[in-house]
């Protein structure tokens, strides 16, 4: 009783950990140089000729007046490093709280018998309402109207309430991406939980979950990236994070350098994610392919 | 692996062809020919413009009051809009030669070709925005004001100083932040929101304890959109200088001189301080701070 899902999962104690982020020259071991040389070779002659085509263009220079000018970068990159700060506290925040109340989402819309009818109603609402409603409008929404309510105790701070639209709409997202893990583990583990004696709680909570999740971390980064972007958007609640310092800094100067700051700020922080995603894939992958992974 | 990369390889190629196929044509820039005196070179036949024969302008879209009215530009409403009116008069254009294009604040000064003649949606006028375009001679003085509620605090001051505990809101891309961060240096950072709209939310639902906004739409938002708001007072300009909004142009416009001359003739026989009168509402008694 102690651990069951040490029994019932094989794929718990993998000790493959060797990962390799970018695999330039295919998956063959033995095909390594000849394809590196490849790669390599049309690499370069692909991104010479995009950069030709970009750098000859007529208006190439006022584009780089406008987009690509190092003084300006230079000049917006403190202000918009510090507004970077709001974004990481607050995809951070809403990251927490998206895992829990999303799981909690996800096993209620999966619990069986009529009686919890009215709970899966609720979750099925839920999900479908605030995936399908864009999520500037729920942050203008609740942003602008929440605090409108003058209700005693109900916080009016822009922040919180980008947070609150964040999690609303983004739990909904990863509430699918848990269902899909839990409905993608076999039927037969939760019998055989069953007929070891545990009950179906138990048996979600022991034996399916933990598959489930391990299987769905992949997608569920995914949606963090896409979480980590779109933090910006609380914005428009008057909060002054990345975008919209840069974007002060551009009507400021008349000079749009400071988006590009901010572009790569982003992009510091959701490559590494990306190449991390890729490289549990392929863990998982590798996994599934050695047949148990042991 | 290597035979199915090496079999990639002509489509590869021949996709770089297509691409390099469809590089740019060589765009003939607009070259920018210094105007002959005289005044023939401002007739309506001899001026380059976007469209032959047409003024193209834009604005912002909505286009707010005073300075428009039922957000159509091109009604000759509003104090913009009777200004765009009268400009495009004096400089001889039929009012059927004029169109108007919705431009968002952040476009009209993209790089590359614009999509108008003239852009006027009260940006102010400063030394840094004139290296990127060009800006026509000043239509307007713009004073900076604060509005906040009339039961605020902040309501009453009578110096920069005291609002320096003040949470403050003001748009993007307004000088008003400027005004925020450089005279009033409050302790907590401005908030800065798409439009005035947004700001108005705000400090009805307390987020903001005042608005930063031009002296005029500080008037509307007071008399029109907000009735339970107060102009606190307005903010003595920055370095002696008065702000000053003037019209968007390419950088290089050859528009520019006729545009100018027509603003200049216009402010000289009173027809700008007219408009005024009319669309703007009487900002003498408003206190200024000190």
């Amino acid at each position: 009783m102690t651990t069951p899902q040490a029994q019932l999962d094989p794929e718990a104690f993998s000790g493959s950990r060797r990962s390799r982020l970018l695999s330039f020259a295919g998956k063959g071991r033995h095909s390594g140089r000849r394809g590196a040389v490849v790669a390599t070779l049309s690499t370069i002659i692909v991104f010479s000729v995009l950069a030709a085509i970009v750098l000859t263009s007529p208006g190439w220079p006022k584009v780089q007046a406008a987009f690509f000018d190092w003084t300006a970068a230079k000049d917006s990159f403190p202000t918009v490093l510090r507004a970077f700060w709001i974004n990481i506290q607050m995809f951070l925040i809403a990251e927490v709280l998206i895992l829990i109340l999303a799981l909690v989402v996800a096993v209620v819309r999966g619990l069986k018998g009529p009686v919890f009818f009215p709970l899966r109603a609720m979750a099925i609402i839920y999900t479908d309402l605030f995936r399908g409603v864009p999520l500037i409008l729920v942050i203008y929404v609740l942003g602008f109207g929440m605090p409108a309510l003058d209700l005693q105790g109900l916080p009016i701070s822009p922040f919180f309430w980008g947070i609150v639209s964040l999690t609303l709409v983004y739990t909904a997202y990863v509430a699918e991406v848990y269902r899909a893990g839990i409905e993608s583990v076999h039927p037969s583990q939760m019998a055989a939980a069953r007929s070891l004696g545990l009950s179906r709680w138990q048996g979600l909570r022991f034996v399916v979950l933990p598959q489930a999740v391990r299987r769905v971390i992949p997608p569920l980064l995914n949606d963090f990236i896409g979480l980590q972007k779109d933090t910006a958007l609380v914005a428009v609640l008057g909060v002054v994070e990345t975008v919209r310092a840069a974007g002060i800094y551009a009507a400021d100067t008349f000079n749009y350098t400071s988006y590009v700051v901010a572009a790569a700020l982003f992009l510091l922080l959701t490559i590494p994610m990306a190449r991390f995603t890729d490289h549990l894939i392929e863990r998982g992958r590798r996994r599934r392919m050695a047949g148990g992974g042991r | 692996m290597r035979t199915s990369s090496l079999r990639f390889a002509p489509l590869a190629i021949a996709l770089l062809l297509a691409l390099v196929a469809c590089s740019p044509n060589d765009a003939t820039e607009s070259t920018t020919t210094p105007l002959a005196e005289g005044s023939d070179a401002c007739n309506v036949e001899n001026l380059t413009l976007m469209k032959a024969g047409t003024l193209t302008l834009g604005a912002d879209q909505p286009a707010y009051p005073p300075w428009f009215e039922d957000n159509d530009p091109a009604n000759g409403k509003g104090y913009e809009g009777a200004v765009a009116a009268a400009v495009a008069t004096e400089m001889g254009f039929e009012s059927s030669q004029v169109t108007w294009v919705a431009v968002p604040f952040n476009k009209s000064f993209a790089p590359g070709r614009k999509d108008f003649d003239a852009y006027i949606t009260q940006v102010s006028i400063t030394p840094k925005r004139a290296e990127v375009v060009d800006f026509s001679a000043a239509y307007y003085n713009a004073a900076q004001a604060l509005v906040t509620l009339k039961k605020s605090p902040f309501a009453d001051a009578t110096t920069v100083t005291e609002l320096a505990d003040a949470k403050l809101g003001a748009q993007i891309g307004s000088t008003s932040l400027t005004t925020i961060d450089e005279q009033i240096q409050p302790t907590q950072a401005a908030s800065v929101y798409d439009s005035n709209n947004d700001a108005k939310s705000a400090l009805q639902n307390g987020q903001i304890d005042g608005i930063v906004v031009d002296l005029p739409t500080a008037f509307y938002m007071t008399a029109v959109q907000i009735p339970d708001a107060t102009i606190a007072g307005q903010f003595p300009p920055t370095s002696g200088e008065p702000e000053q909004f003037g019209m968007v142009l390419e950088k290089g416009s050859p528009l520019l001189p006729c545009l100018d001359q027509a603003i200049t003739s216009l402010t000289s026989d009173g027809t700008l301080a007219e408009l005024e009168q009319q669309w703007l509402a009487d900002e003498t008694n408003v206190p200024v701070f000190s």
